[in-house]
C-alpha cells in the first residue's frame, strides 16, 4: 500500500497537482531519501516516454485517417485501391437503372446520328478508311512504302481494271515525262491526274527497282506540253540543314509540306537517299523535294514507321543516272532534264503556284 | 514571405496534431513521394509507409522547441523520404543506383538518427503494452493516454471503488515499467 501511495504522490508531484505545502514536504523527502529521488527521476522519464508514445500513436492514427480521406476524395491515388473499387460498385448499384436508361438513350441517338452522317457525308470518307487499313498491313516493314490504295472511279481507266496504288510524280521534261517512285507503280499501267483534277493516260517507259525510280510518259492527246519547267534538278549533293519543301498527293488534293535535310544518308546508311525531317503520308511517294531556290534535290520515297517525321528521299543525282540508262535503252525518245531553276529568289507562294502545275497524282492500276 | 508564414502555421498545426494541418501537408506532398518511390522499385504500400514515417519525423522536428524551419516542408519531406527509401532498398538488397534526384535535398542524417531512436522507443513501448494483456493494457491506456480519472476508470472497468482500480493500475504499471525498461536498457 505504501508503494502505491508513494507512486501516486510522485505522479501528483510530477504533474504539478500538489499544493505548495505538500510540495515543499515532498521535495525535502526527495532530498533526504535517494531511493525516492531515483524513483522520481525514473518515473518522470517513463511518463515522458508514455507521452511520446501516446502522441506518436495519435499521429499515426491521424495520418492513417488523412490517407484514407484523401484517397476517398481522389486527391491521392493508389492505382485501383480496394476501397475505391468498393465505392464504384456502390455507385454502380445505386445508379444501375439510371445508367442503363442513359446508355440505351445514348445508343439510340448515336445510331441515329451515324445513320445521318453515313447518308449525307461525301463518299471520300470510305476511301480514307480503306487507306488506313492498307497502312496497317504495310507497317510490318520497318520502312513503309507510301503507296496508297484508291477506290475505283469512273475515269480514263480501261474497262475491267482496278487501282492498286497511288502516289505522286512530277515532270522532268515539259514534253510529258514524269518521274515517280518505282514502288508506286505496282500494277500494269498508270494514269496521272494534274492539280486541277484532269486525268491523262500515261505509259510506264522505264523502271529501276534499285533506285526505286520510274519514268512515265504522258501519251494523252489532251495533254498540252509546257514550254519549260519552273524548277531545275540539282546534280550536286545538298547540305545538311537545308530547308526543303514538297508538294504531293497524300489525298485527292495537292498538299504542301516543309522541313529540313537531317542526314546525308538514308535508312540504315543507304547512300542513295537523304534523311529528311518533315511530315509525310502514304501518297507522298514520288513527290519532288525542293530547296528554297526551287531546285529539286530528291524524290520523296519512304518514311520510317518507328519514328515520327523521319522521311527518306532518293537523291536527285539518281534522276540523271536513271535518264542516262533510259537513253541507252530507248534511242527514239529524248529527255532533256531542266538544269536551271527559274523560280529562284521568288516567294514561296509563287514557287508553289508554278511547281504545283508540274506535280501529278499517279494512279497505278492492274488488270 | 506569405508562403513561409503559411508553412509555419502548418507545422504548428502538425505539432498539435491538428487533423486539418496534417491533411494539408499530406495532400501537398504525398503524390511527389509516391511517384518517387514507384519510380524507384517501390510499391504503393512502400510509398505510404515511407511517407508516413517522414511525416512523423517532421512532427518530431516541429515539436522540438529549438526547431527552426530552414527549408520548405516539401524539401524536408522529400529529403527524409529519399534517405529512408535508400536505406530500405539497401536493407532489402535491391539497391539501385538509378534513384533519380531532380529535387533539391538537404542533409537530414542527424534528424533521422533522432527519429530512429524515438522509433525504437515507440516499438519497445508498443511491444510492452501489447504483452501486458487485458485489462492492464486498457487500464493503463485509459489513465496515461486518454488521461481518464481514477473514478471514471473504476466505473468503466467495473471496479467497486477507485482504490481498487488504483491498486490494479499500480500492479499493471509496475509490470509495464519492468517490461519497458529491460528492453529499453538493452537498446541503450
Amino acid at each position: 500500500m505504501d508503494d502505491i501511495l508513494l507512486l501516486e504522490a510522485i505522479e501528483r508531484y510530477l504533474s504539478g497537482d500538489m499544493s505548495a505545502e505538500e510540495r515543499t514536504y515532498f521535495e525535502t523527502l526527495r532530498k533526504n531519501t535517494p531511493e525516492i529521488d531515483q524513483m522520481v527521476v525514473e518515473h518522470n522519464m517513463f511518463l515522458h516516454q508514455m507521452d511520446m508514445y501516446s502522441a506518436h500513436r495519435n499521429l499515426k492514427h491521424g495520418l492513417h485517417e488523412a490517407h484514407q480521406h484523401l484517397l476517398d476524395r481522389g486527391d491521392i491515388n493508389e492505382g485501383g485501391d480496394i476501397s475505391t473499387r468498393g465505392k464504384v460498385i456502390q455507385l454502380w448499384n445505386k445508379y444501375k437503372r439510371v445508367t442503363a436508361i442513359a446508355a440505351s438513350v445514348g445508343g439510340v441517338i448515336a445510331l441515329f446520328i451515324s445513320g445521318l452522317v453515313m447518308y449525307f457525308a461525301p463518299s471520300v470518307n470510305g476511301n480514307q478508311l480503306q487507306q488506313l487499313s492498307n497502312d496497317i498491313a504495310v507497317i510490318k516493314k520497318n520502312q513503309q512504302v507510301q503507296g496508297n490504295l484508291i477506290n475505283e472511279v469512273k475515269s480514263k481507266l480501261p474497262e475491267g481494271v482496278r487501282f492498286v496504288s497511288g502516289g505522286s510524280g512530277f515532270l522532268i521534261d515539259p514534253k510529258g515525262f514524269i518521274i515517280t517512285n518505282a514502288h508506286v507503280l505496282k500494277g500494269s499501267g498508270a494514269i496521272v491526274v494534274n492539280n486541277k483534277g484532269k486525268e491523262f493516260n500515261a505509259d510506264i517507259v522505264h523502271i529501276d527497282q534499285d533506285k526505286d525510280l520510274a519514268i512515265l510518259k504522258v501519251t494523252d492527246k489532251e495533254f498540252i506540253p509546257r514550254k519549260s519547267l519552273p524548277y531545275g534538278i540539282r546534280k550536286s549533293a545538298s547540305d545538311l540543314g537545308e530547308e526543303i519543301y514538297t508538294l504531293g498527293y497524300p489525298r485527292n488534293e495537292i498538299v504542301y509540306g516543309m522541313g529540313y535535310l537531317s542526314a546525308r544518308s538514308g535508312f540504315d546508311g543507304d547512300s542513295l537517299s537523304y534523311q529528311l525531317q518533315m511530315s509525310a503520308n502514304p501518297g507522298n511517294s514520288g513527290a519532288p523535294v525542293l530547296n528554297k531556290n526551287g531546285e529539286i534535290i530528291g524524290v520523296l520515297s519512304t518514311r520510317q514507321s518507328s519514328a515520327e517525321g523521319v522521311v527518306f528521299a532518293v537523291k536527285s543525282k539518281n534522276i540523271f543516272g536513271l535518264v542516262d540508262s533510259f537513253r541507252k535503252s530507248d534511242t527514239a525518245e529524248k529527255i532533256k532534264l531542266p538544269s536551271k531553276s527559274s523560280i529562284k529568289g521568288t516567294q514561296r507562294k509563287q514557287q508553289i503556284a508554278e511547281v504545283e502545275e508540274c506535280v501529278f497524282y499517279v494512279k497505278a492500276f492492274a488488270k | 514571405m506569405k508562403a513561409d508564414t503559411n508553412e509555419q502555421a502548418l507545422l504548428k498545426g502538425l505539432a498539435n496534431n491538428d487533423s486539418k494541418a496534417i491533411e494539408t501537408i499530406y495532400k501537398d506532398n504525398f503524390n511527389t513521394i509516391q511517384a518517387f518511390i514507384l519510380n524507384n522499385n517501390g510499391s504503393y504500400d512502400d510509398a505510404r509507409d515511407i511517407f508516413q514515417e517522414a511525416m512523423i519525423a517532421l512532427y518530431e522536428k516541429a515539436q522540438s522547441e529549438s526547431f527552426v524551419l530552414t527549408c520548405q516542408i516539401k524539401t524536408y519531406v522529400y529529403s527524409i523520404c529519399r534517405r529512408l527509401w535508400l536505406k530500405r532498398l539497401q536493407q532489402l538488397g535491391r539497391y539501385s543506383n538509378q534513384v533519380d534526384s531532380l529535387e533539391e535535398t538537404i542533409p537530414v542524417e542527424e534528424d533521422l538518427e533522432n527519429h530512429e531512436k524515438r522509433n525504437a522507443a515507440f516499438a519497445i513501448m508498443d511491444r510492452a503494452m501489447n504483452s501486458l494483456g487485458e485489462p492492464c493494457k486498457s487500464l493503463l491506456e485509459g489513465y496515461y493516454l486518454k488521461k481518464m480519472g481514477m473514478q471514471e476508470l473504476a466505473r468503466e472497468f467495473g471496479y467497486t471503488n477507485a482504490d481498487n482500480a488504483k491498486n490494479q493500475k499500480y500492479k499493471c504499471l509496475m509490470r509495464l515499467k519492468k517490461l519497458f525498461f529491460t528492453q529499453y536498457n538493452i537498446g541503450e
